[in-house]
């Protein structure tokens, strides 16, 4: 096949701001947390990035009172308009320091920056305009003629996308006057911080954004303590059910954002090329690091092997290597341990008998990376059809009809999202109405907008994130 | 000699449209509110929430697309035969939960009337829950509310009428399926109940009703798998964070309930149908 060379064209890390030292931001000042303090690195070269404080529990316990301060004395006593206003300033700050926030982003978390670029950073600023026009216009969201805020919100965010999850946690919270304490992931707290800036830079009274860089203890910290009103977290099932016991009998309301394995359907009727392109989306996009990544590829057996053709060709052809370069397809995983868990499944896979094929592209030697791998011949018993992956590893199964593709897409404890490629508009909306997910991508994938409600079904969680629906995790109805 | 000995009845459960007797063979007496004797009910064991949660899960696929415009004809169809059956109710809810006539026939027509309310919401909750979502870029993007599944009730134990139908017709309205356990000191209500939905075009399984202790019965409903969401309503409320913790485990939804039992009076509002829909968002793009 021709292979097409590129000049390196990377973006400079200069552009970033990076410093040397970051730290929790609390009731409006960057503050030295108590906690022991982290390291955050690049995983495309294993380098340190830079140290950032992390908060203790006392320091939660700080950020919670310096939230509830805010809530009771500023927030929740502000018109919406006024309200509105903040987050209006917000969505602009982003969008003029999207560069930097883009470059930070992808040295931070690994991500290609034509990702960070084109989707994470612009869909951020998306979010606080969205959010911003409903702060005045509550009464119109269908909820009761002056739905109330609950108060304090603790957020715990993933670090598959760092910013993007911070906008779809802070935007409705404020929006629907609730002030909040976030912490951000482990692996992946810088841009948290800088938005932390952003935040003083709008002039946000002090306290209504808190932002708690630390581990999963402090996630348990906020999800404990006696002062918040409202979790919302976005991860693992796993944790998530952790998350669900922990606030069982409290008044706390909670909303979940959890894994899943999505099925994406492709009839023999589809456009394949753009099905193609659609797969390749779906479980690539982010080094599949999604957790609505289109995971499992049904084929109709009729053109399976012309699509897992076509599939590895294009496959093929997809770059791996420097986030920062604007050429890369497929950045770095985001950490060793992540690297791991999916060398451990895809060797389940391997050990179970599916027919593992992966792709030929040059890896580099450095950094956590993982070159595209396709699995054909994959059953539903195996792992890696059960199983989410959170990496870049495709299964492949096949059927016959139609009720078939939808009895082997529902199989499954999770509900997030699903794709269905074909020409035929009847069978997308019968097939849509099938399937038992949050959000489906009918001839495309990876869609998200503000406006569209996104959220899962059964142990993909519960509440939706996104649209007039999102506004019900903030408000006490 | 007129006095005639009036035929006493054997009250059983509900599940999948038919009457069993608890497969434990278990029964316990119900009282009126000044202990006297009215009935043995049946008690229903662990086996028989099974039994109902896959009677439940039978029927939803049907009772899920069914048309809304015939859903809400179903649930009207309760409210009719719950008004021809009006006299009994009254008279059972007076001696359960110890009313004077005059109060137990408000409750009784305020049950009837929520009833009401709720068939007319069938074919309306997508209008005014769902949305066309205006996305930025060239795609047709809606929201359509979707029935969460199979859904587990622990009926008020205190308000054994107007209560559960408020625990339990919305579950329906919204094309979902219940199993419940009713008010255990109160069951006769839920009893006859059973006999209005087992006449009323209901399909069988929709809704199972079970008579036994919500202490009891509630944890296998919290931690079944087949089971999408927990109303927990009738639990004490010392009971309520095991069932919780147990419904976690699914990722269940679980009803946010007040402490002590409500006002079931005060009007209705969309909260508890909005507890058992999922929004399902579809993507499409727009071309030529």
């Amino acid at each position: 096949m021709p292979v097409f060379e590129y000049a390196p064209a990377p973006e400079s890390r200069a552009i970033a701001n990076l410093k040397d030292h970051y730290k929790p931001f609390i009731n409006g000042e960057f503050v030295d947390g108590s906690g022991e303090p982290l390291k955050t690195v690049n995983p495309a070269t294993e380098e340190v990035l830079a140290e950032v404080g992390t908060a203790s529990k006392s320091d939660v316990d700080t950020a919670v009172k310096a939230a509830r301060k805010a809530y009771t004395g500023v927030w929740s006593k502000m018109p919406g308009t006024e309200r509105a206003k903040y987050l209006f300033r917000i969505a602009r700050l982003i969008q003029e320091r999207s560069r930097e926030l883009a470059v930070l982003e992808s040295l931070d978390n690994g991500k290609p920056i034509k990702e960070s670029r084109d989707s994470d950073v612009p869909t951020a600023a998306a979010h606080f305009f969205y959010h911003a026009g409903w702060a005045d216009k509550l009464e119109y969201a269908g909820y009761g003629p002056s739905p109330k805020p609950l108060g304090v919100a603790g957020q715990i965010i993933p670090w598959n996308f760092p910013l993007l999850m911070l906008a779809w946690k802070i935007a409705p919270a404020l929006a629907t006057g609730n002030t909040v304490v976030l912490k951000p992931a482990e692996t992946t707290p810088l841009t948290a911080l800088v938005f932390a800036e952003i935040c003083q830079q709008a002039e946000l009274p002090p306290g209504v954004v808190n932002i708690l860089p630390g581990a999963g203890d402090i996630g348990a910290s906020i999800v404990e303590h006696g002062d918040i009103d409202k979790i919302a977290f976005t991860g693992s099932t796993e944790v998530g059910k952790a998350i669900q016991r922990q606030v069982a009998g409290t008044p706390k309301k909670l909303t979940l954002e959890l894994g899943g394995k999505a099925a994406n359907i492709v009839f023999e009727d589809a456009p394949l090329d753009q099905a193609i392109e659609g797969i390749v989306n779906g479980i690539f996009f982010n080094q599949g690091h999604v957790c609505c990544a289109g995971s499992r590829l049904l084929v109709q057996e009729s053109v399976a092997e012309e699509v897992l053709e076509k599939l590895r060709y294009r496959v093929s052809t997809l770059r791996i290597g420097d986030p920062l370069d604007k050429n890369t397809d497929i950045g770095a995983i985001n950490s060793a341990e992540q690297l791991a868990k999916i060398r451990g499944l895809v060797e389940s896979g391997d050990a179970e008998g599916a027919e593992r094929w992966t792709s030929p592209c040059p890896v580099p030697d450095r950094g956590f990376f993982f070159a595209p791998t396709v699995f054909a011949n994959v059953h539903q018993s195996m792992r890696i059809a059960r199983e989410e992956i959170f990496g870049p590893v495709l299964s492949v199964l096949t059927f016959r009809t139609p009720d078939e593709a939808v009895a082997k897409a529902n199989n499954t404890p999770y509900g997030l999202s699903a794709g269905i490629w074909t020409e035929k508009g009847s069978r997308i909306l019968w097939m849509a109405n099938q399937l038992r997910a949050g959000v489906v991508w009918a001839n495309t994938f990876n869609r998200f907008d503000p406006a569209a409600p996104f959220g899962g079904y059964q142990e993909s969680g519960f509440g939706r994130e996104g649209g007039r629906t999102g506004l019900e995790a903030y408000l006490d109805v | 000699m007129s006095d005639r000995i009036s035929v006493a009845k054997t009250y059983k459960l509900y599940i999948g449209g038919k009457f069993p007797r608890s497969e434990s063979g278990r029964v316990y007496p119900v009282t009126d509110a000044k202990g006297k004797f009215l009935a043995n009910a049946a008690h229903a064991s662990r086996k028989d929430v099974r039994d109902a949660v896959v009677a439940a899960r039978k029927a939803f696929p049907g009772w899920s697309s069914a048309t809304a415009y015939n859903r809400g004809q179903v649930l009207y169809r309760v409210a009719e035969v719950l008004e021809g059956r009006r006299d009994q109710f009254v008279a059972e809810v007076s001696a359960s939960e110890g009313l004077a006539p005059k109060k137990a026939e408000s409750i009784v027509d305020a049950a009837i009337d929520r009833w009401v309310w709720y068939a007319g919401w069938t074919d309306k909750i997508a209008t005014v829950l769902g949305a066309a979502n205006p996305v930025a870029g060239p795609y047709f993007s809606f929201t359509v509310p979707e029935p969460t599944g199979v859904v587990g009730v622990l009926a008020p134990q205190g308000s054994s009428l107007l209560g559960l139908v408020e625990v339990l017709a919305p579950v329906l309205a919204t094309g979902s399926t219940a199993v419940v356990v009713s008010s255990a000191e109160r069951p006769l209500p839920a009893i006859t109940l059973s006999e209005v939905l087992a006449t009323s075009d209901v399909p069988g399984g929709v809704a199972n009703i079970l008579t036994g202790h919500a202490s009891e019965l509630g944890s296998w409903l919290a931690s079944h798998g087949d089971v999408n969401a927990l109303d927990p309503t009738g639990a004490t409320p010392a009971d309520r964070p095991d069932l919780a913790r147990e419904a976690a485990n699914t990722v269940k939804r679980v009803l946010r309930v007040p402490e002590a039992e409500p006002d079931w009076t005060t009007a209705p509002d969309l909260t508890r149908l909005r507890r058992y829909l999922e929004a399902k968002t579809v993507w499409h793009p727009l071309g030529v």
